[in-house]
């Protein structure tokens, strides 16, 4: 107790600061307990039964369209399927994170059987699965589907890139070096408002592309140009000395790269890759402006509906509450894998 | 080469011959009095399914229930619609799309027909090429004020601050209207509708200006309700209405006459729940609107039932507006979205 006193009120400067905050927080802590907590409604059935009840927050609107939150509009007694994809994604995805032997197989399975299984279990069609278009996926499940593919494809692509840059053919070279330029130089919001209003154009009359798709593409490619320059980082990283004496060692020059330098590059830059990978988690909201409905964009249509208009902050509140909980997962299973190859502490 | 050429002879001979069947068969449909196949209405009965371009979310036009189900005004019109031109209102694909997109979905084809609180002008009439068909709400742009400012009509916002939100024609509305009066009203922007009704409760604009439509509903979310009112005069036409793309005559006689269905259903008095017996009613222009008498839909390449159909969905118009903007729901008045005979702006063309 006495360091933390001596800490907050040492100095005059000090005391007055602390001083100062403290005030601060004993004047907005208290009407946002309130708020959020002490006079919310839990219960009402619109908007009006809401105010008339309390003061403070109205959760009964979050608690009256949870499942569309989740969901979108995922039909109601297909939902066991997401709820299986995703238990899928996360046991497989632990496996490959705690796994102490036969990690290449869980990290496989990952990259295999979670986006065939999973877009079977979500699309539906086959094996007596009722077919469920893409628009009516929507919710915190399109903000999930899309961080994964982009994800997924954007690791073998951004590695391919990463060594394309590094190539000594020019060709390879400059193919590498444009696109990771033109991806990386252009706003997302653009490219995927050029996805919805120009790729129609160039097609011929009545071919579309599922919206979905779209943003997949353009998701998974721009990601990829950032993936590629992280990784090239950490390719910079390994010393030039392990490439040599491996070289010396007799193994083939895609020997080298794949067992010898890659590896290392890649624990090299598992920050940059998790940093990536919330970033990417958290632009999925940028979909919402396109006409699909993520998380974001449910909030932002549930607020006009009739029956509960204008609850802004409580929608806002509740999204970026499961943001900041989706976006700790990936931080700590990124923390994992850090403390898992020792980044940091090896050389 | 030879070959080749005698094929291609053969083949302009085959495409010469269809192409003369075609003009023959077209006549010969022309003296049945059969309207000419229409490529987005035959693709749509091939598909089985109407595609229908609606707002991501206006309270009244288009708005997701608690259970994801979409309602609205528009929603109404894109389900009477399916239910005259396929018999089942279900069967419809909601495409909801963004301002930015909306008239590149239509041109594209994604979509059949663009119901989406639009307003129909000249340029989008012209430079994109589509049909304006109908328009299914009169709105304009109008203004929410503190009752305090003492205010009784838009002319004397003299020195006033007004929110709005960016990226529409609101703004610049209210900069030519300033201008032709005189007053000098200043704006705040802001980039979401919540956003700029909070600052004006915080009192940092002395009202808010969006279209009348929209109105309503934001003053049934504020905080005092009864502090607040809404200005009598608009400052703009916003006629909003039903897009499709140019150049299928046949699809916009459908989209037309129903428009003119559910309306003409209100002026008759026949809604959902009468209908059907209505077919036993004395006045030959129910007859007609119901199906019993004349050939009407058949006319339109539809079947005779299908205004009677599209009634049973939801209503005629004053049952939709009833629903969507009336007293139990956004408390809009009527207004210049009544009929003509009740002092409003609908009028529709005679059925016969």
């Amino acid at each position: 107790m006495r360091p933390l006193i001596r800490a907050l009120f040492g100095t005059k400067l000090n005391a007055a600061l602390s001083l100062l905050m403290l005030a601060a927080f004993a004047f907005t802590l208290p009407p946002l307990f309130r708020w959020l907590l002490s006079d919310a409604v839990w219960q009402a059935e619109n908007r009006a039964a809401c105010t008339a009840a309390g003061s403070g927050a109205c959760w009964a609107f979050i608690r009256a369209r949870f499942a569309l939150f989740f969901y979108g509009q995922y039909p109601e007694p297909e939902r066991w399927r997401a709820d299986l994809g995703l238990l899928l994604l996360v046991a497989i995805g632990t496996g490959a994170l705690f796994a102490r032997r036969g990690r290449g197989w869980w990290l496989a399975a990952l990259v295999t059987i979670v986006p065939v299984a999973g877009g079977i279990l979500l699309a539906g069609g086959v094996l007596g699965l009722k077919p469920v278009p893409t628009p009516n996926w929507g919710g915190l499940l399109l903000n999930v589907v899309i961080s994964f593919v982009a994800m997924a494809g954007a690791m073998p692509l951004g590695i391919l890139l990463a060594f394309g840059r590094r190539s000594s053919y020019p060709i390879i070279r400059w193919i590498s070096v444009a696109m990771i330029e033109f991806w990386r130089g252009v706003p997302l919001l653009t490219i995927l408002f050029m996805g919805l209003v120009l790729l129609p154009l160039f097609l011929p009359q009545g071919v579309t592309v599922d919206n979905l798709v779209r943003a997949l593409i353009v998701m998974t490619l721009f990601n990829a140009a950032y993936m590629a320059e992280t990784i090239r980082g950490g390719l910079q990283g390994v010393p030039r000395g392990q490439a040599e004496a491996a070289s010396a060692l007799g193994l083939h020059p895609a020997q080298v790269q794949l067992l010898i330098v890659l590896p290392q590059a890649l624990r090299l830059s598992i920050p940059g890759i998790v940093n990536i990978a919330v970033d990417l988690f958290k632009d999925t909201t940028l979909v919402s402006i396109v006409g699909l409905f993520d998380l974001m964009g449910v909030v932002n249509q549930s607020m006009k509906d009739p029956a509960w208009l204008g609850l802004a902050a409580e929608g806002y509140t509740f999204a970026a509450i499961v943001f900041f909980f989706a976006c700790l997962v990936i931080s700590l299973g990124g923390s994992l894998l850090e403390r898992r190859f020792g980044v940091g502490q090896r050389r | 080469m030879q070959r080749l050429t005698k094929m291609m002879r053969r083949g302009v001979v085959a495409a010469m011959a269809g192409g003369i069947a075609a003009v023959f068969a077209g006549g010969v449909a022309m003296a049945q009095l059969a309207p000419p196949p229409g490529p987005t209405v035959e693709a749509i009965k091939k598909r089985g399914t109407l595609n229908c371009g609606i707002d991501t979310g206006v309270p009244g036009f288009a708005a997701q229930d608690a259970s994801g189900t979409w309602k609205g005004i528009d929603i109404d019109y894109c389900r009477a619609l399916a239910a005259a031109v396929l018999g089942d209102p279900a069967k419809i694909k909601y495409t909801p799309t963004t301002a930015a997109a909306r008239f590149t979905v239509l041109q594209s084809g994604e979509i059949d027909v663009l119901i989406r609180d639009s307003t129909l002008t000249f340029t989008r009439s012209t430079a994109l090429g589509l049909d304006q068909v109908a328009v299914n709400f009169y709105a304009g742009q109008g203004f929410l004020v503190r009752k305090a400012l003492g205010v009784a009509k838009a002319a004397d916002l003299q020195g006033a601050t007004i929110c709005t939100v960016t990226g529409a024609t609101l703004e610049l509305n209210i900069a030519d209207f300033a201008r032709s009066t005189g007053a000098k009203i200043g704006t705040l922007l802001f980039d979401k509708a919540e956003e700029a009704i909070a600052a004006m409760e915080a009192g940092r604009c002395d009202g808010y200006t969006d279209d009348s439509g929209s109105l309503a509903g934001m003053r049934s979310t504020l905080k005092v309700p009864a502090d607040w009112m809404v200005l009598p005069d608009l400052i703009s036409k916003e006629p909003l209405g039903i897009h499709i793309r140019s150049g299928d005559a046949r699809w916009q006689k459908i989209v037309f006459w129903l428009d003119t269905a559910l309306k003409s259903a209100e002026e008759f008095g026949v809604t959902k729940a009468n209908a059907d017996q209505m077919k036993s009613s004395k006045d030959p222009f129910i007859l007609r609107l119901v199906g019993v008498e004349g050939d009407f839909g058949k006319m339109l390449g539809l079947d005779n039932e299908w205004a009677l159909r599209a009634i049973k969905v939801a209503g005629n118009y004053g049952e939709l507006y009833d629903t969507h903007f009336g007293p139990k729901a956004l408390d809009l008045p009527r207004g210049m979205n009544n009929l003509y005979n009740k002092g409003g702006m609908h009028y529709t063309l005679p059925l016969r």
